[in-house]
């Protein structure tokens, strides 16, 4: 196969990762809360309500606050942007996908705080307790978080002798299966940056009426209409995005490499199945787990920040 | 253009003079103080741009060298134009080209003799940075560096009425004269005994020092250099100093003066020391990383606003010492790829905290003249009535925090680019060092997106704190013009990362003996090691996010409709809100003196519930001031209640002690 032809190919099965992220990650979003439901013993609103409430909020008219700057107006859009540039450039159907060198894992690191950046300011803009209130709160869980992230990934790049997402995939996916033991550590620290910076219990509770107890409901309480809907996508689209990082890091097996299209059905099937089971795993961590009291969440981010920084020693003591 | 004879220092010797005469010019318009702002400054304004082109032509010319008639026997004042000093040529213009033009407009309501002065010493200023950036003596280099500290001082003591002022420009003057003998004890001891004719920098490159007193020297540097940077524990005059000076001259210290301390330490390190040894660099490294935690920290519990900027200089101070740091580390074990990718780090990072700073503060400079107000408690709400200021201060804020595609996150990204590529070290307690370094860095950079989401929200976001503010006006055109020069550059230099990294070669080459070689696939693509290692594209990034942006909003309208109302805040239902329900500055940074508790000496006074008249009252200080100053104060008073039992006023007993040291002497002569 010539070079312009794969090169076809690849923006192909970008565009095709990119269409399938932005129209599954409602779909993530409702499986992890049908599963709560059901272990919770309830019926459950069914797996498209996430596709439903969108539908009603972009019918809606917008509401905005009398005082609210362009920089309230303008965040949701930015928001999405990143979350969507962010799902789309995690190699989770194919492996070589052109976008994927624009941005590397710390890269990747930066527009997730660029996203968290441009919500606390909105959050901030109105002037009211609870915004002011969860924009602290939400530089608070991330600041630890942040980093903590940023180690697992160091981590996976000091396997793998690069940064960048796809050279890192394929590193794991095309071993045999070997145990890293500081990617365990890493693996650990993980999860808990994916349930502290996608708002899950024990660090927020996503489905929380009491304001006081909010992280990032307190921020969008001032949205309304499509700009909370692109709110709440780009919330699903992190959400998606995190559990990509998790099924790319940790378990690549499956993924099709560019210039096969016949795998591609196939790598489809496994990342379906992939992510239900961790949809399904999400739920039931929540569903065992408390949530705790604000101050807590320091320490337990700085617990998966040391966890992360072990796995990074483990890896030069060990040399793996 | 080297067929006319005219070299780059020529030029350059030219504009220092030019900066000169301007300066005097503005003592003879005292009467006229509109013409100083509006011609005088401008003039200043485009000197400082001539001052970053010729750099930029020096950066790849041959080095020219002249030696003027002047200074002392047997030592005429040296002058040399090399790849180091032109880069740091084009960051002291660049940043002051914005900052002179903000100037013009900010200075205008001052008082015509004040003004003049401050004319003086503000193009005094300049021109000393710009000569200790071409001096190749150390007598030449310590004149400069002099009138550099003494011009800054008057400029930083400009409201001298105020006695807190005054306190803050005592303790910098002190702190840099410390600093200045540390240097010239340094200089002392790179001239190796040779006589005077040593002193030159020539000579200095040849004399080979053993280890032993390299390190003195390198030490000596560190000290003295380090103490104009603000590295700990040297880093107490800072949150001072620059809320005292006025806004311009604060940028200033902060983007360009700080840099020449940085440039210090790398020509001594790297260019008049022949070889380093590898602790230098653990103990720049880990100065560097208490220094930025450290300032970070402290920077989050501000509440006031050129005070948390200060603090914040201090933690990039750290940041770029830590460039220092892995760059000796790798040099020292022959790595000299890595040790050119955190060298370019390092120097990346010194040019955009010139833009990005010096944009900051000549925000704030903005900030206070509409409000009259530094303290961010009494701020609040003003992205509606300054959305000049708001919007370009927003691009200062984000390149700060470190995202992508601003520059911040450029020179952060190379930074940890060299980190994660260090394994392979012979000692292998640095090889476990670095990835500590690295998490520390990581911890710091975060840090720093929550002090500039505070420093922005509380400012700009929310409701004003105080009814004054409905009538802050917005900045003025030569402000604005100055703010929108600074941004533009913090916004290229994020999205030109590979053009400004080939400039970077040439210093890297002269200072290491080896540069990034070719750092970029093709025009878009930057990568330091490898393509398959690394890469970032910030244009693609940027024009990624933008075109979903662009699209996302388009079919939303398409599809759906663009009917918006206004409506009062929703706020839960709460019915009562009002501006004091907001955070206060105090309230953002709480969580972090909570957290980092043990490193703060906090005072605080909580009133009962029963006070009627109920006061709060809580401060957070720096506890190095009380465990190190204050006690090296005191001693110092007793030794010189001490010493003053000597002095009487009388004069026979001043020439009885006279005759009793010459007798001492004889004795021993």
């Amino acid at each position: 196969m010539t070079n312009n032809a794969s090169q076809t190919l690849g923006i192909l099965f970008q565009l095709c990762q990119s269409l399938l992220v932005v129209a599954l990650a409602p779909l993530l979003t409702g499986w992890v809360n049908q599963c709560r439901a059901w272990l919770q013993n309830r019926s459950g609103a069914g797996l498209l309500q996430p596709y439903r409430t969108l539908r009603k909020l972009f019918h809606k008219d917008a509401v905005l606050a009398y005082n609210a700057s362009p920089l309230f107006r303008i965040t949701p859009y930015i928001l999405f942007g990143c979350m969507w540039l962010a799902a789309a450039i995690i190699p989770i159907i194919a492996i070589d996908l052109p976008f994927s060198p624009a941005a590397d894992v710390i890269a990747l690191v930066g527009v997730f705080a660029l996203a968290r950046v441009f919500i606390s300011l909105a959050a901030m803009d109105i002037g009211t307790a609870f915004g002011s209130l969860g924009a602290r709160r939400e530089m608070l869980v991330s600041f630890l978080a942040e980093p903590a992230l940023l180690m697992v990934f160091f981590t996976s790049s000091l396997i793998s002798h690069s940064t960048q997402l796809p050279h890192i995939v394929g590193t794991f996916a095309h071993h045999e299966f070997v145990l890293y033991p500081s990617l365990a550590f890493a693996g650990l620290a993980f999860v808990i940056v994916l349930l502290a910076e996608n708002a899950r219990i024990p660090v927020d509770n996503p489905s929380t009426h009491l304001e006081l107890t909010m992280i990032h409901e307190a921020m969008i309480l001032e949205y309304s209409a499509r700009h909370l809907a692109l709110v709440e996508w780009a919330s699903n689209l992190k959400l998606l995005a995190y559990i990509s990082i998790g099924i790319a890091l940790f378990v690549p097996y499956g993924i099709a490499e560019v210039g096969n299209w016949g795998v591609l059905p196939l790598a489809i099937a496994a990342l379906l199945v992939k992510l239900a089971l961790a949809g399904a795993g999400l739920a039931l961590l929540e569903a065992l787990l408390a949530k705790m009291r604000i101050f807590r969440a320091p320490e337990f981010l700085g617990t998966a920040f040391l966890l992360a920084v072990l796995g990074l020693l483990i890896h030069f003591l060990l040399g793996a | 253009m080297d067929a006319v004879g005219i070299l780059p220092l020529d030029v350059l010797g030219g504009v220092i003079l030019l900066w000169l005469v301007l300066g005097l010019f503005g003592l003879v318009l005292q009467n006229t103080p509109h013409l100083i702002s509006s011609i005088i400054f401008p003039l200043g304004a485009i000197a400082a741009l001539v001052v970053a082109g010729t750099g930029l032509w020096a950066l790849g010319a041959a080095p020219s060298i002249a030696v003027l008639p002047l200074g002392l026997p047997d030592l005429p004042l040296h002058l040399r134009l090399d790849p180091l000093a032109a880069f740091f040529l084009i960051l002291l213009g660049g940043a002051s080209f914005g900052v002179s033009l903000f100037s013009a407009g900010y200075f205008r309501s001052m008082a015509g003799g004040m003004l003049a002065l401050l004319c003086l010493e503000y193009h005094l200023f300049l021109a000393s940075m710009a000569l200790i950036l071409v001096a190749d003596d150390a007598y030449m280099f310590m004149v400069a560096w002099e009138s550099m500290a003494l011009s800054s001082y008057f400029l930083v003591t400009t409201d001298h009425a105020i006695p807190d002022i005054r306190k803050a420009g005592f303790l910098y003057l002190l702190v840099a004269h410390v600093g200045a003998i540390s240097i010239l004890l340094c200089f002392g001891v790179m001239q190796g005994g040779h006589g005077i004719g040593a002193y030159t920098f020539a000579a200095m490159r040849e004399a080979h020092l053993s280890p032993f007193w390299s390190s003195i020297a390198f030490l000596l540097a560190l000290f003295g250099f380090g103490a104009k940077a603000g590295v700990l524990p040297l880093h107490v005059w800072l949150p001072e100093a620059y809320p005292a000076a006025p806004s311009p001259v604060a940028a200033l210290l902060s983007g360009v003066l700080l840099k020449t301390a940085i440039y210090g330490i790398l020509r001594i390190t790297f260019d008049l020391l022949a070889t380093q040894l590898w602790w230098w660099g653990v103990l720049a490294l880990a100065l560097g990383l208490i220094t930025a935690v450290f300032g970070v920290m402290f920077a989050a519990v501000q509440g006031d606003m050129k005070r948390l900027l200060a603090y914040s200089s201090i933690e990039n101070a750290g940041l770029l010492l830590v460039g220092i740091g892995l760059t000796v580390i790798f040099h020292v074990y022959g790595k000299d790829a890595l040790a050119a990718l955190s060298l370019t780090a390092a120097l990346y990072h010194c040019l955009n905290h010139a833009f990005f700073k010096s944009l900051l503060f000549i925000g704030t400079g903005s900030i206070l003249h509409a409000t009259g107000e530094r303290n961010m408690g009494r701020l609040g709400g003003l992205i509606r009535k300054m959305p000049w200021a708001a919007a370009l201060m927003l691009v200062g804020v984000l390149s700060i925090s470190g995202l992508p595609p601003f520059n911040g996150f450029v020179s952060e990204w190379l930074l940890l680019q060299a980190f994660l590529l260090s394994p392979g070290l012979p000692n292998s307690y640095i090889n476990m060092l670095i990835p500590v370094a690295a998490a520390v860095i990581a911890l710091a950079a975060a840090l720093a997106a929550y002090v500039m989401v505070k420093f922005y929200g509380i400012i700009f976001l929310g409701q004003h704190r105080e009814k004054a503010l409905e009538q802050a006006h917005d900045a003025g055109i030569w402000e604005r013009i100055g703010l929108t020069w600074l941004a533009i550059v913090c916004v290229v230099l994020g999205l030109a990362p590979v053009f400004v990294v080939q400039h970077l070669d040439q210093v890297t080459r002269m200072l290491l003996g080896h540069g990034l070689g070719n750092a970029a696939a093709g025009w878009l693509f930057l990568a330091p090691v490898d393509i398959e290692r690394a890469s970032y594209s910030p244009v693609i990034f940027l024009s990624a996010v933008l075109g979903v942006m662009l699209m996302t909003a388009l079919g939303v309208h398409r599809f759906y409709h663009g009917r918006l109302r206004r409506g009062p805040a929703w706020n839960c239902g709460f019915p009562v809100q009002n501006a004091r329900m907001q955070d206060t500055a105090e309230g953002f940074g709480q969580p972090i003196r909570r957290i980092f508790e043990p490193f703060f000496r906090i005072e605080s006074e909580l009133p009962s519930a029963f006070d009627t008249h109920p006061r709060y009252h809580g401060r957070s200080d720096d506890r190095i001031w009380f465990a190190l100053y204050l006690p090296i104060k005191s001693l110092t008073e007793k030794l010189s209640s001490r010493a003053s039992l000597l002095q009487h006023g009388r004069i026979h007993l001043y020439l009885t002690y006279t005759f009793a040291t010459l007798v001492v002497l004889l004795a021993f002569v």
